[in-house]
């Protein structure tokens, strides 16, 4: 008997005939499609027009280094620019290295600054060419990862030096001449955001893993002191855990180890998310079957080895949803951090509110600051779907 | 099959019990298992039958015997569990396979870590055992890429990778499609006629007249009856055992 394939019908339609079938099938809905139309004309109308003809978006383009960097000084600016640099090639580096899984986020960065060296271009900012350096850079380091020997080890390893690496070049130091050391009293902006966000979450993340395997321990000591953290700090607003770090904190400590004001934000920003993500963790344990725990056991590994090798990726890899959650969450968090006196992202709006000659912006000034917030989140969520994607998440 | 190395008692179980809480699960089970013996045991679910083999290498502990294998005896000492797991393979009725790794990752995890083996030889050995239980391209897929029986076939695998010197059964054919288990229990009965020393918990009946030197009969925790296959099918003496017999084979 002759096997026939079938194909599957086709269901896929244009766009003029999916129009027509779900906007103009019937006289209602051609009516509510036409209502609908007037309803978003009338509404958009006066936001259109006041942002085409009456905002003073000059205070945008005014201030936009201090949006961006606060009052780091400008004469350093250019280290601001080195970590760029160094994370455009950390990006490209691990889209070479792992593909799929880090493709999402790479086209994000590669996107990003071709619409930023544009945008620089077409109101002839000079710094068009260091967006098109760290394309540039973005690039070479893809071809470098996909050559690169033991390359997940060596990305890995990138990353790991990464963050210890942005803070020698933020904060300087009084031993490297070509770095003065900068006060962290002026690092500001949405540099500033980014730091707390980056040592926030990536710090976090493995006191988080400690603290939920200690939930989970054997011995009482661990146990409890895991509980009790967790449910002290998850107990509390962050803005009382971030007044506690900002003032109480240097009452206990002797006046020469009194960190400054942003690592005491720091501070209380990591321990505030170990306890959300100990809890995500713990959900992630929960959920790895007994029957893992079994088959490692039985071929002879040990506890640890179990839980570094087997129980633990498959944990993680089930609470990356909860996880990427949380990291938007403190994203946005960070804005508290204004009201222990740093300069953030909101912060510096309101202080470029207080220049006389551009009193009045609110609104430009607020939509601008709105749009970085968003904008950042949007890239995280697509980069969070295509690592969900890559790794099969809720599928193997 | 056991001629050679016949007089070789490699499990001692004395007195064995177990409770759930008040359950008594294993009423004193006491039972020797020579080196290169292949033992089925049978008998209704609930019967500790399964519990009795998973204390065999202290996944399940039990308070009070003696139980002794390869010369070591099963205790709270961790060193001495984690020992006799390396010497002890066990095949799960789930399977239990590592999702997260591919098949090839799965059979080389436990040597690497374990055992140090370096890695050329630890995926050598790993694509033998894989062309021995018969599915060697499928190496670099995933578990959720292959069907049941395929999975139990890699578990078998992962489980030889250790080389132990005995190889536990709990109920492996039990989760399968009817039409997989047969290239799993072909498996089996090649492990078998290795001269490995085996002991499955299995109803597999077939399985347990091919290779079977002992059959041993489980019910409500303890050992009811127990002969060679040939005494068990043949001739079973308590009326448990041929109560259950007549279940299993009659329908």
């Amino acid at each position: 008997m002759a096997v026939v394939a079938v194909k599957p019908p086709v269901l896929s339609i244009g766009p003029l005939a999916w129009i027509r079938k779900n906007l103009f099938s019937t006289w209602y809905n051609v009516g509510l499609t036409l209502l609908a139309i007037w309803l978003l004309y009338a509404l958009l109308k006066p936001a259109i027009q006041w942002g085409a003809t009456e905002a003073r978006w000059g205070v945008i383009e005014a201030n936009l280094t201090l949006f961006m960097v606060g009052q780091y000084p400008r004469s350093q600016i250019g280290r601001v620019w080195l970590t760029v640099f160094v994370l455009a090639g950390l990006i490209g580096l691990s889209w070479g290295v792992w593909k799929n899984a880090a493709r999402g986020f790479a086209l994000i960065a590669l996107s990003a600054g071709a619409a930023f060296t544009l945008i620089a271009l077409l109101y002839r900012w000079d710094v068009w060419t260091q967006w098109l350096i760290a394309e540039a850079i973005l690039l070479i380091f893809y071809f470098i990862g996909l050559y690169l020997p033991r390359g997940a080890l060596m990305a890995g390893l990138a990353w790991f030096l990464y963050f210890p690496f942005i803070f020698l070049v933020i904060a300087g130091s009084k031993y490297i001449a070509a770095l003065p050391p900068v006060p962290s009293n002026l690092w500001g902006g949405l540099l500033l955001t980014l730091l707390l966000t980056v040592v926030g979450n990536f710090g976090a993340l493995p006191l988080g893993i400690l603290l939920a395997l200690g939930r989970r321990s054997r011995l009482p000591v661990i146990r409890y002191f895991s509980i009790g953290y967790i449910e002290l700090v998850r107990g509390v607003p962050l803005i009382t855990i971030l007044y506690m770090s900002a003032i109480l904190l240097p009452y206990f400590l002797p006046i020469d180890m009194r960190p400054e004001q942003v690592i005491r934000a720091m501070i209380g920003l990591l321990m505030f998310e170990a306890a959300y993500q100990a809890e995500n963790v713990r959900g992630g344990l929960q959920a790895v079957d007994r029957g893992q725990y079994e088959a490692a056991h039985a071929l002879g590994l040990n506890g640890s080895q179990t839980t570094i090798l087997i129980i633990l990726p498959q944990a993680l890899r089930m609470v990356i949803p909860a996880l990427f959650n949380s990291f938007i969450s403190l994203f946005k968090d960070t804005s508290l951090v204004a009201l222990i006196g740093l300069f953030e992202i909101v912060r510096i709006a309101r202080s470029i509110l207080a220049q006389t000659e551009w009193l009045g912006t609110h609104r430009e000034v607020f939509l601008f600051a709105f749009m970085i917030y968003w904008v950042f989140n949007l890239a995280l969520t697509y980069g969070n779907r295509r690592v969900e994607e890559a790794l099969g998440v809720g599928k193997r | 099959m056991s001629e050679t190395n016949g007089t070789q008692e490699i499990i001692i179980c004395r007195d064995v019990h177990k409770w759930f809480d008040h359950f008594h699960v294993l009423k004193g089970i006491s039972l020797t298992v020579q080196k290169g013996e292949v033992i089925v045991i049978f008998g209704p679910s609930g019967s500790g039958k399964s519990t009795f083999i998973r204390c065999l290498n202290r996944l399940e502990e039990h308070q009070k015997g003696q139980i002794i294998v390869d010369g070591i005896e099963l205790g709270n000492d961790i060193r001495n569990v984690e020992k006799i797991r390396q010497e002890v393979g066990m095949v799960f009725q789930q399977f239990n396979l590592f999702p997260h790794l591919t098949v090839i990752q799965n059979i080389t995890l436990a040597p690497a870590w374990v055992r140090r083996t370096p890695k050329e030889q630890s995926h050598e050995l790993a694509m033998q055992l894989l062309k021995r239980v018969g599915i060697p391209e499928q190496a670099d897929k995933y578990p959720a890429q292959l069907s049941g029986g395929q999975q139990q076939r890699v578990a078998i695998a992962r489980a030889l990778a250790m080389q132990p010197r005995i190889m536990l059964f709990d109920e492996p054919t039990s989760a399968l499609d009817p039409e997989m288990i047969k290239e799993v229990l072909d498996v089996m009965i090649e492990l078998a006629k290795t001269g490995m020393t085996i002991v499955a918990v299995t109803h597999e009946m077939g399985f347990a007249r091919a290779v079977a030197n002992r059959m041993i009969f489980f019910d409500k925790g303890e050992i009811v009856e127990q002969g060679t296959p040939q005494q068990i099918f043949n001739d079973p003496q308590n009326d448990r055992t041929k109560l259950f017999l007549s279940q299993i084979l009659h329908h």
